[in-house]
């Protein structure tokens, strides 16, 4: 009979890390940035149909980097627990913070118990009603969660986008300023290659609508909001 | 909860079947003790729907009933269900709701899940299935009617659905009516309706057919001056769906009033 070498608890966390970790880096990013009227967010996907980002509810956003169909499935999870729990109490009790909560709970869990992690870095975003009241959530592939205010990137090699944004970042701007600036950050992931509204998918959490906040906006508009901020 | 459950579809009302069925609206009752409980649920009265030129109008006077008793006079019993689409319900209130807030939830849920909307006819068989499961409760007197409209994005045209208790689904071509004053209002129609309306006629039509119904039948609430209830009004065109002003339905209602003025006593 053959018995399994030992391998320290430490060996197999870093090993199961590295492994999640490899798998996000080949994906494409993804940022969030609060503006004057909500959250934003932006991804790099030359997919039309495939999307990264998505609406869980009323003022609740989701996207996901790494693997398409582990982090749908995460995406679907959540969509069915906030519309539970909504409605067995009320709309108004889907929280970000709890649905951000479960996710790093499910996360962690499935790091720790199971053979393979999952190949994933997940945003929970939440669109208040006063620009003091949004809430992002960042999920690593091993369940960490970590909030963040004004912007967020998630994804494989963000650094350089992460200066951008450092720098470039202002309260107040108007979505096509956000997109603009948005679209820059991704670019600096990307060997500064310039992306252009075919490559983009862009959805916005507008706390000026009426009840579900999330919009996705279309190829056209993007194209749109890319051009009227005038360039710089 | 929060696992990935035994249910991987894109169904609101599955999921609750699969995953909590002690959340799905259900009253095990039988027998004497029902029929005693049933006297005490307040019941909708009169809603309609009609069709004109750039889409549907539906509408629901605001009286809810408990026998001969008032039991609310401002009940909503129209509900906007999505984007393009309206549900209108008569029958026991409590159910009613119920079903109007889980059949919104369900195509919401879909929309998210599958990232599309339902067309507007399997929005409509959707309802018919939901109506279908409520069957155990409306042989026992909860009895749920709804009408549905909506705007057909493919065919660029309103559509009305109407339903029986047991979940068949029909589609109206023109106009449509159910409720205790249902009929009154269907009547009322019948010598008002023409296709192709403006939506300024067709607000017109229908508030004439609510105020008929308000006149024959008793548990019909007709618009209530002294307290500045008016019936609810919903439009249901390409642009969505949209409420119809107070101000409004008081304008059409004084000209009913103006032009009926001095009418004869049957």
């Amino acid at each position: 009979m053959a018995f399994p070498f030992y391998v320290s608890p430490e060996q197999m966390m870093q090993d199961k890390a590295e492994y999640a970790r490899k798998g996000i880096a080949r994906g494409k990013s993804i940022v969030a940035v609060e503006y004057a009227d909500g959250i934003i967010l932006v991804a790099e996907n030359p997919s039309s149909s495939l999307s990264k980002i998505s609406e869980i509810y009323d003022k609740i956003a989701f996207a996901g980097v790494g693997k398409y169909g582990e982090f749908d499935n995460l995406r679907k999870v959540g969509v069915r627990y906030a519309d539970v729990k909504g409605y067995s109490y009320s709309r108004q009790d889907v929280t970000g913070k709890s649905l951000a909560n479960a996710y790093s709970q499910a996360i962690g869990q499935i790091f720790t118990q199971e053979m393979k992690p999952l190949e994933v870095e997940i945003l929970v975003v939440e669109v208040g009603d006063e620009p003091s009241g949004n809430e992002m959530y960042h999920i690593l592939y091993d369940g960490t969660i970590s909030d963040h205010s004004h912007f967020v990137i998630i994804g494989g090699a963000t650094e350089a986008a992460m200066g951008y944004l450092r720098e470039n970042y202002r309260e107040n701007m108007t979505q096509a300023e956000a997109v603009q600036m948005c679209r820059k950050a991704l670019g600096k992931t990307n060997d500064e290659k310039a992306l252009n509204e075919n490559s983009l998918e862009v959805s916005v959490l507008d706390r000026r609508r009426e009840g579900r906040k999330y919009q996705r906006i279309r190829t056209e508009e993007i194209r749109q909001l890319l051009g009227s901020a005038g360039s710089g | 909860m929060f696992r990935a459950g035994r249910y991987d579809g894109s169904s609101f009302m599955e999921l609750l079947h699969a995953e909590a069925p002690h959340l799905l609206p259900k009253i095990d009752l039988a027998g004497e003790a029902f029929t005693e409980l049933m006297k005490q649920v307040p019941h909708g009265t009169t809603v309609v729907a009609l069709r004109y030129a750039d889409g549907a109008i539906i509408a629901g006077d605001r009286m809810a009933t408990e026998g001969h008793q008032v039991a609310m006079r401002n009940i909503e019993k129209v509900y906007k269900t999505d984007e393009h689409s309206a549900m209108a319900i008569a029958g026991a209130a409590g159910p009613c709701i119920e079903m109007a807030r889980l059949f919104r939830i369900e195509l919401e849920h879909y929309e998210k899940i599958e990232g599309a909307t339902l067309e507007l006819e399997g929005k409509a068989n959707k309802l018919a299935q939901m109506i279908r499961q409520n069957l155990p409760m409306a042989m026992q007197g909860l009895v749920v009617v709804p009408i549905f409209v909506g705007y057909d994005l493919k065919r660029n045209a309103g559509r009305i659905f109407k339903y029986d208790v047991t979940g068949g689904r029909y589609e109206e071509i023109d106009y449509y009516a159910v409720g205790s004053g249902g009929k009154d209002a269907r009547g009322s129609l019948k010598k008002t309706y023409r296709s192709q309306a403006t939506a300024d006629e067709g607000l017109a039509m229908v508030m004439e057919a609510l105020f008929d119904a308000a006149d024959e039948d008793r548990g019909t609430g007709g618009v209530d001056t002294l307290r500045g209830i008016y019936p609810t009004i919903k439009t249901a065109n390409k642009d969505g769906i949209a409420d119809i002003p107070e101000s409004r339905m008081k304008a059409l209602y004084e000209e009913i009033v103006r032009t009926r003025k001095g009418g004869g006593v049957a």
